[in-house]
């Protein structure tokens, strides 16, 4: 009987490891991998590329990460990653050896509860309220109301980016309430007339209300032409001359399909 | 094949399947504790765990404030929660007819059945608001994720409390009753005492649960990494900690988070371990059995 129990087992095993082997290696193909790595903001439109891009390329294998702009510039120049993502310019510094390819551009939006009788800020009075030296809307020709700031969670590509345009080396208030998606940042203002958070245009809707910035209002007009100050670029950053696979998927982006889908995420094309 | 061999490769084959889930486990934990080594070493164990400032961008990673978040949490949710699920668990075992019994019991359990994500939209949605139109403030904090939680563990606290008493022998209520008390002293002086163990490890199990509870509490507690002022003031909750920054974390930071997943993991094994002693001591003390 002690013969029989042993058997047993091996066959188990054996089986065990055979398909848990099959599954590991079933994912390997015969395409050369490309790995996107880098903004969390360019990260959902990467993988609405690489989907479509599958559909007349259906042996790419293509991966797409997050880890932050900062990541994204990094490892395309360790070469850990064929293609890095920024969702930020970059400084003369960090372009050194890499081509940059522009996906288009994205504003950030100031967000307000439609009822908030502010439409109007300037750069100087926003890092104001987001340092916390303004703290009432009086302040800034509101109604009398304590200003509620809603910002983004550490690492977010939003908050990075709004960081770096709008608040520069100043630190945002420790007492700010963080919300972990646009889509909650956008819940948090609607029903709440004293407070103030910020979004990315491509994601904002009517239900809040867009604050100008120095007099000009958020839109596709000016954000391409630039006279709208918060917006960022959405960049694909290669290491050298692109070739093979890479190469295909690099060209590709330009495509009319492509286009559509950039379009389709309301990227917007520089002029 | 003869009868005896499918047995044995049935029993083998149920031991591997067992002793997978074993490994699953262990395989976890130990991830858990290698990825959070590297970020206790570095920054230090006291500073982690009584540091005061949380920001990743400049290298400080003191969970003090999250720990301090998570507690006063739950502490303020079990307030609100145990006696609301006590006594609907004494009316559903003791007072409720059948009928009602058989209407109550699937309602709470639906109850257990919704997703935490709408818990938290509900909250989102309607009690920041009202927090904040009663109370003053943003709405979002220690208060507004407390009530939330409470109505979450409610059902956990409920049903097993309500098994335990339930499971107090017939024998005991009929001695009480022929002595001449009254149901309710019955209740009060005999029920409740016996069952005593079980709603302990029912209350510990809500916490538990509260004290996990990730995403409703990240929806309306506001994330502020500081030491809560007061019940109104957001702070943040070891949990909500992790899943608002694993999206993006990288080196020591997202070591750091696996750190905080530690404290937590021991938080909860702790609070485990307890209400499986209380279960034990109690139970033999009683000498009914079943308890």
């Amino acid at each position: 009987m002690k013969k029989n129990h042993r058997i047993a087992v091996i066959v188990i095993a054996t089986v065990l490891i055979i398909m848990s082997g099959i599954l590991l290696f079933s994912g390997f193909g015969s395409s050369e991998r490309i790995d996107i790595v880098g903004s969390t903001s360019v990260q959902p439109v990467a993988e609405k590329l690489v989907e479509e891009y599958k559909i007349t390329h259906p042996n790419a294998n293509i991966n797409v990460q997050g880890g932050g702009s900062s990541v994204g510039i990094k490892s395309v120049h360790e070469g850990s990653a064929e293609i890095g993502t920024s969702s930020k310019e970059l400084d003369d510094n960090e372009k050194e050896g890499l081509k940059e390819y522009e996906l288009g551009q994205d504003g950030i939006v100031l967000a307000v509860n439609r009822n908030n009788d502010v439409s109007d800020l300037t750069s100087t009075q926003l890092k104001d309220i987001f340092s916390g030296k303004i703290t009432n809307w009086k302040e800034v020709g509101g109604n009398d109301g304590k200003i509620h700031v809603i910002v983004r969670e550490e690492g977010s590509g939003t908050l990075d980016a709004f960081k770096s345009i709008v608040m520069g080396n100043t630190k945002i208030k420790s007492d700010a309430i963080v919300q972990s998606s646009t889509e909650a940042v956008k819940q948090s203002v609607k029903q709440d007339e004293n407070a103030i958070g910020f979004v990315s245009f491509a994601h904002m809707s009517d239900d809040v209300k867009s604050l100008s910035i120095e007099g000009v209002a958020p839109s596709t007009e000016s954000i391409a032409d630039g006279s709208y100050e918060l917006k960022r670029p959405f960049l694909f950053l290669v290491k050298g001359e692109p070739s093979g696979d890479l190469k295909d998927f690099i060209d590709w982006i330009n495509s009319t399909e492509a286009d559509n889908v950039l379009k389709g995420e309301k990227i917007i094309k520089s002029k | 094949m003869s009868k005896l061999t499918s047995e044995t490769i049935m029993e083998k084959s149920l031991f591997i399947i067992a002793l997978f889930s074993c490994l699953v486990i262990l395989l976890i934990i130990s991830f858990i504790f290698i990825e959070a080594f590297p970020a206790i070493q570095e920054y230090g164990i006291a500073q982690f765990l009584f540091g005061n400032i949380w920001a990743p961008n400049e290298g400080q990673f003191g969970v003090f404030a999250m720990i301090i978040g998570s507690l006063y949490v739950t502490f303020i949710a079990l307030l609100m929660s145990v006696p609301l699920s006590l006594s609907c668990a004494i009316f559903m075992a003791e007072v409720a007819s059948s009928k009602v019994r058989k209407f109550l019991k699937p309602v709470i359990q639906t109850l257990s059945g919704i997703p935490s994500v709408v818990f938290g939209f509900f909250g989102l949605i309607l009690l920041v608001p009202f927090i904040r139109s009663q109370f003053g403030g943003t709405g979002f904090g220690i208060l507004t994720a407390a009530i939330i939680l409470s109505i979450m563990i409610l059902p956990t606290i409920i049903s097993v409390s309500y098994d335990s008493l339930r499971a107090v022998p017939q024998d005991y209520k009929e001695a009480s009753l022929g002595l001449g008390a009254t149901n309710w002293q019955t209740i009060r002086r005999v029920v409740f005492p016996s069952a005593l163990p079980g709603i302990i490890t029912s209350i510990i199990l809500g916490m538990g649960r509260a004290v996990g509870e990730t995403l409703a509490v990240l929806m309306v507690i506001g994330n502020v990494a500081k030491i809560p002022a007061s019940i109104l003031s957001p702070a943040r909750t070891l949990t909500s900690n992790i899943a608002l920054e694993m999206n993006y974390a990288i080196g020591i930071h997202y070591n750091a988070l696996f750190a905080t997943a530690v404290v937590l993991f021991i938080v909860i094994i702790s609070l485990l371990i307890i209400a499986n002693h209380i279960q034990r001591k109690y139970s033999m003390d009683i000498g009914g059995g079943t308890l």
